[in-house]
C-alpha cells in the first residue's frame, strides 16, 4: 500500500508546480510585495455597491443558466441511454460540438442565426413581410442564457446518460409494477440513482457559467458583467491590478465554497448500485411513443446545433456562393498561410496537444478520483472540492500566472509547448474526477474484496476489476479532455507561441485580419474544427466497442 | 487437530459490539454451519476470518500459524459473498478463471481447471455466457466454482442460498454439500434457517448478539439445546420462562400459561424464586374439547390459529396470557380444532424439559 501511496505525488507536484505556485505568483504580483495593498483591495471591493452587484449577478446567472441546461440535457441523456437508433454515435459525437467552439465562434454563430440579419428574423420577416425584424435577443439576458445551455448541455448529457445506460431497468420496472406512473417512477427511483451524475454533471456547468467570461462579453454586451469580465476589465482596461487580483480571489473563493457544498451533497446522494452493461439496457424504439420521443429528441437536438449549422451555411453562402476559392485558400501554403504555418500544421498542432492532454489529464484525474474516494470520509469532501478548483479559475488568469511564475528560474517552461499542454490538463482533469467519483463510488465494494480474496494484489485489482468498470466513465473524462484541448482559447492565445498555434488561435487571428478573404479562412477554420472534433468523437466512441469498454 | 482455531475475537463499529468474544475451532475438511439472525455477528466473524476486517482483539491461527495481519490475498481462502459479487464485466469462464490467473497458472491448465468446475456445479456449456445472462441459480453455482477454482484451504459462505426460492434451494443445498464434501474443502456456511443448516453442516455454531451460544451436531443441538435462543431457532416453539414458585420433588413454576407441575429431573439445582426456562415437545400436548373447566395440570384456551402441514394440523392455542403450540393428526381434527375454539390442554410432564441460560 506504501507503493500506492507513492503514486499520489504525482498530482499533488503536479498540483502545486502547476497551479497553486503560478496562483500565488500572480495574488503576490498584485496584492503583496513592493506594492503593499494588502487587504485595502479586499475593503475597496467590499464595499462598492457595483462590483457586490457583479457577485450577485454571477451568482444568480450561473443558476439559471445551469437550471435551464439541466432541462435540454436529461431528456437527451435519456435518449441516449435508453434507445438504439441509426446515427445514434454521429448524433452523439456532433452533440458535444458546441462544448469545443471557442466562444468568438459560437457568438458569431448566434449572431448569423438570431442577429437583425440573422436567419431566423430574415425567414420571419419574408413569410410575414414584416418591415422590422420580430426577433430582439441580440445583448440581453435570454441570449446569455440560451449561450450558456448551448454550451453545458452536453456536459450534462455526457456524464449523466453515462451511468443511466448502465443503471438496470428492472428498477424502473418494479417501481412501474408497484403502481407509479412514468413520472414518480422518475422523480422516486431513476433521479434518486442518477442524482451523484446530476449533481457532478451541474456542478461543472454551474461552474462555466460561473466563470463565463467570452460570452458574457460577446453576446452580452456592456450592461452585463460577470466576475470575470470585471477582472478582464479592472486588468486590461483599467490597469487596476491590485482589484483585480483581490476579484479574483473572491471568485476562487466563491467556488471553493460552491465546491464544499457540493461535495457535501453529492456525499450523501451516492447510493452502490449493481451496474449493468450498456447493452443490457438499451433498446430500439418499438411502440409509436417511442418512436415520436426518439424522433423530438433528434429533432430537439438538430435545433441546438443550429447555431453551428447557421456557421457552416455561412461559410457556404459567403461571397455569394460557396466557391471552391475558398477550400484552396484555407490548404494552400501560400495565401491561407498564417505566420508560414500551413493549416494541416495547425490542425496537427491542436491534434497532437489535444491526445497528450488527454493523457495528461486520464493519469492524474484517476489517480486523484481513487484515492479521494477510498478516503476517510471526513477528509474526503474537503479533498475533492479543492481539487475541484482548477474549474475556478479562468483560463485568462491562469495564463497570467505561468507567464509570470513558470518564465523565470527554477522553472522555465515558457517557450514550449509543454506549458500549454499543461494548461489544458489543469481545465482538463476536473472533468475526469466528475465522470469517475460516481462510478467510484457505486462500485459494489464486494467485487473489490472477492478479487482480492481470489488472491489479487491491490494493483492487479485495480486493473483487472476496477478499471475495467470504470473505462466507460473514463471514455467520457477523455472525451471532455480532448474536447477542452481543441476548443481551449484563452490560455491558449496568451500562452503560445507562434509555431505551436492551434486552432481557437488561428480562427481568432484570422478575425481580427480585415477582409471577405479572412472571414472566409475563420469560418473554414470553425467548420475544420467542428469536422476534426467530430470525427475525434467517434473514433473515441468506436474504440467503447472495441472491446475495453464493453461494459 | 483443528485446522482453523479463532479464540478472543472482539470487533466493534462505532461503539457498538458486533463480535464479543468469540473462540471457534474447525477440524480438516469439516463443514461448519454458522447459524444466528441477522445483525448477530456472522458476517462480521466471515469478514475477520478472510482478512477483510481487522479484529479489534484475538487472533486467529491456521494450520498451526498465526494468520493476524496477513492480507486477505495472502491468506488463500475463499469467500462466497451474499451478493455473490460476480464481475459483471466478464463472462462465466472469466469469473472462474480470475483465481486461477491470480496463482499465474499457464492458460491451458486454467482451461481445463475451468471446465473441471463447469462440470462440477453442471454448467458445462456455460463458459461464455454473460454474467446478466444468468439465472439466479446459475449465478450461485457460478459463484461457488469462482471460489473453489483456486482451491480454497478455507471457503467461507455468507448466506450464498439466501435470495432463491425454496425449490431451488433445497435442490442446490445438497448439490452445495455434495460439492464442498467431494472437494473436501474445510468449510464455514453461514445461515438463518435451521433447514438448510440441518442439511449443511456437519457441526453448528449458534451465534447471536456477537456471542457464541452452542456449537455441536445437529443431533446434540436437539437433544440439548443451550437455551431459548437455541431452541427456538432449530424450530421449537413451546418455550417458556417462568418462576419457581415451589421447590421439592415437584416443582411448581409460574409461567404465563399458567401454573406447571414438573418433576424435579436428577441434577437440576434451583431454588424458589429462580427463573427456569422451559421446552415442551408439541408431542407432549394433548387436546380435547372444552367441556367444563380444567381440572388438576391441564391448562383452558382458545384455539388463535390453525395451520395445515399437511398430515397435520399446526394449532397456536392462546393460554393465560401466553401461547402454546401443538400438533393434531389431520383426520382427529375435523370437528374440535376451529379458530375461536374453546379447548382443554394436557401436557405430559415427561416432555418438559428445563434449558440453560434466559429465554
Amino acid at each position: 500500500m506504501t507503493a500506492g501511496r507513492l503514486l499520489l505525488l504525482i498530482p499533488l507536484a503536479y498540483l502545486a508546480i502547476f497551479f497553486l505556485y503560478p496562483l500565488f505568483s500572480i495574488l503576490e504580483r498584485s496584492l503583496g510585495g513592493e506594492s503593499g495593498y494588502g487587504l485595502e483591495p479586499f475593503r475597496v471591493l467590499l464595499n462598492d455597491p457595483y462590483y457586490l452587484g457583479r457577485i450577485w449577478f454571477t451568482i444568480w446567472q450561473a443558476v439559471v443558466s445551469t437550471l435551464l441546461t439541466l432541462v435540454v440535457g436529461l431528456p437527451a441523456a435519456f435518449l441516449f441511454a435508453r434507445y438504439e437508433f441509426p446515427g445514434k454515435s454521429l448524433l452523439k459525437a456532433v452533440s458535444t460540438l458546441p462544448f469545443v467552439m471557442p466562444t468568438i465562434v459560437v457568438a458569431m454563430g448566434f449572431t448569423a442565426l438570431f442577429g437583425s440579419q440573422g436567419i431566423v428574423n430574415s425567414a420571419l420577416m419574408t413569410v410575414f413581410s414584416l418591415d422590422d425584424p420580430p426577433v430582439r435577443i441580440t445583448n440581453t439576458l435570454t441570449i446569455i442564457f440560451m449561450a450558456h445551455a448551448f454550451y453545458n448541455y452536453a456536459i450534462i448529457v455526457r456524464i449523466v446518460s453515462a451511468l443511466w445506460s448502465n443503471l438496470d431497468p428492472k428498477l424502473e420496472h418494479s417501481a412501474k409494477v408497484l403502481g407509479a406512473g412514468p413520472i414518480r417512477t422518475f422523480y422516486h427511483v431513476t433521479l434518486p440513482l442518477l442524482l451523484p451524475a446530476i449533481i457532478s454533471a451541474s456542478l461543472l456547468a454551474f461552474a462555466f457559467s460561473f466563470t463565463s467570461f467570452g460570452v458574457v462579453l460577446i453576446l452580452g454586451g456592456p450592461q452585463f458583467s460577470t466576475l470575470e469580465v470585471s477582472i478582464y476589465e479592472l486588468t486590461a482596461k483599467l490597469f487596476r491590478l491590485p482589484l483585480a487580483g483581490a476579484l479574483a480571489v473572491i471568485q476562487l473563493a466563491f467556488t471553493y465554497l460552491f465546491l464544499l457544498l457540493y461535495s457535501r451533497f453529492q456525499e450523501q446522494s451516492v447510493v452502490p448500485v449493481n451496474l449493468m452493461p450498456q447493452e443490457a439496457t438499451s433498446r430500439r424504439a418499438k411502440s409509436w411513443r417511442d418512436k415520436v420521443f426518439v424522433l423530438g429528441m433528434v429533432l430537439v437536438l438538430l435545433t441546438m446545433l443550429s447555431p453551428l449549422i447557421a456557421l457552416v451555411v455561412r461559410w457556404i453562402t459567403l461571397d455569394g456562393g460557396f466557391g471552391t476559392a475558398q477550400m484552396a485558400n484555407l490548404f494552400s501554403d501560400e495565401r491561407g498561410s498564417y505566420f508560414h504555418l500551413s493549416p494541416v500544421t495547425i490542425i496537427w498542432n491542436s491534434l497532437r496537444f489535444a491526445l497528450m492532454t488527454v493523457v495528461i489529464s486520464l493519469v492524474i484525474g484517476t489517480i486523484i478520483s481513487y484515492f479521494i474516494s477510498n478516503s476517510k470520509r471526513h477528509w474526503r469532501t474537503i479533498a475533492d472540492a479543492l481539487v475541484m478548483l482548477p474549474l475556478g479559475v479562468s483560463a485568462v488568469t491562469l495564463g497570467f500566472g505561468y507567464i509570470i511564475a513558470l518564465g523565470r528560474p527554477p522553472l522555465d517552461i515558457r517557450g514550449s509547448w509543454i506549458i500549454l499542454v499543461i494548461a489544458h490538463s489543469l481545465v482538463a482533469y476536473p472533468f475526469v474526477i466528475r465522470s469517475l467519483m460516481p462510478v467510484l463510488k457505486g462500485m459494489n465494494p464486494n467485487l473489490k474484496e472477492a478479487a482480492a480474496l481470489l488472491g489479487a494484489t491491490p494493483a492487479r485489482v485495480f486493473l483487472l476489476v476496477e478499471l475495467p468498470l470504470i473505462a466507460p466513465a473514463l471514455l467520457v473524462g477523455a472525451t471532455f479532455a480532448f474536447a477542452i484541448s481543441m476548443g481551449e482559447f484563452g490560455a491558449s492565445l496568451i500562452l503560445v507561441r507562434s509555431e505551436f498555434t492551434t486552432m481557437p488561435v488561428a480562427i481568432f487571428r484570422f478575425l481580427g485580419l480585415p477582409g471577405e478573404a479572412n472571414l472566409g479562412m475563420a469560418l473554414g477554420m470553425s467548420c475544420l474544427l467542428m469536422a476534426v472534433v467530430a470525427l475525434g468523437f467517434v473514433a473515441i466512441e468506436r474504440f467503447r466497442y472495441k472491446g475495453v469498454g464493453g461494459f | 487437530m483443528p485446522i482453523l482455531s479463532a479464540s478472543g475475537l472482539y470487533k466493534a463499529y462505532d461503539d457498538e459490539m458486533v463480535v464479543n468474544g468469540v473462540s471457534f475451532s474447525a477440524e480438516p475438511g469439516e463443514l461448519l454451519c454458522l447459524l444466528g439472525p441477522s445483525g448477530c455477528g456472522k458476517t462480521t466473524l466471515l469478514r475477520m476470518l478472510a482478512g477483510l476486517d481487522e479484529p479489534d482483539a484475538g487472533t486467529i491461527s491456521f494450520d498451526g500459524r498465526s494468520i493476524d495481519g496477513l492480507a486477505p490475498q495472502q491468506r488463500g481462502f475463499g469467500l462466497m459473498f451474499q451478493d455473490l459479487a460476480l464481475f459483471p464485466h466478464m463472462d462465466v469462464f472469466g469469473n472462474i478463471a480470475f483465481g486461477l490467473r491470480m496463482q499465474k497458472l499457464p492458460a491451458s491448465q486454467v482451461q481445463t481447471r475451468v471446465h473441471e468446475l463447469l462440470d462440477l456445479v453442471e454448467m458445462s456449456g456455460y463458459a461464455h455466457r454473460k454474467v446478466h445472462e444468468l439465472s439466479g441459480g446459475e449465478r450461485q453455482r457460478v459463484a461457488l466454482a469462482r471460489s473453489l477454482a483456486p482451491e480454497p484451504k478455507l471457503l467461507m459462505l455468507d448466506e450464498p442460498l439466501g435470495s432463491l426460492d425454496r425449490a431451488l434451494r433445497e435442490s442446490l443445498q445438497s448439490q452445495v454439500r455434495r460439492i464442498l464434501k467431494e472437494v473436501g474443502v474445510t468449510s464455514i456456511y453461514v445461515t438463518h434457517d435451521r433447514d438448510e443448516a440441518f442439511t449443511m453442516g456437519d457441526r453448528l455454531i449458534f451465534m447471536n448478539h456477537g456471542d457464541i451460544i452452542q456449537t455441536g451436531t445437529p443431533e446434540e443441538a436437539v437433544a440439548n439445546p443451550a437455551d431459548g435462543f437455541v431452541a427456538r431457532t432449530l424450530g421449537f416453539k413451546n418455550v417458556l420462562t417462568g418462576l419457581l414458585v415451589s421447590d421439592g420433588e415437584t416443582l411448581k413454576i409460574e409461567c404465563a400459561v399458567g401454573i406447571l407441575s414438573v418433576p424435579k429431573p436428577p441434577g437440576l439445582e434451583t431454588s424458589e424464586g429462580a427463573e427456569l426456562t422451559l421446552l415442551i415437545d408439541e408431542k407432549g400436548i394433548t387436546m380435547s374439547a372444552s367441556s367444563g373447566t380444567a381440572t388438576g395440570d391441564s391448562l383452558q384456551g382458545v384455539i388463535t390459529e390453525r395451520v395445515f402441514r399437511g398430515d397435520w394440523y399446526e394449532l397456536r392455542v392462546q393460554v393465560g396470557n401466553g401461547e402454546l403450540y401443538c400438533h393434531v393428526l389431520a383426520d382427529a381434527v375435523l370437528n374440535l380444532a376451529q379458530t375461536n375454539q374453546n379447548v382443554v390442554l394436557n401436557i405430559d410432564p415427561n416432555f418438559i424439559r428445563f434449558l440453560g441460560g434466559g429465554g
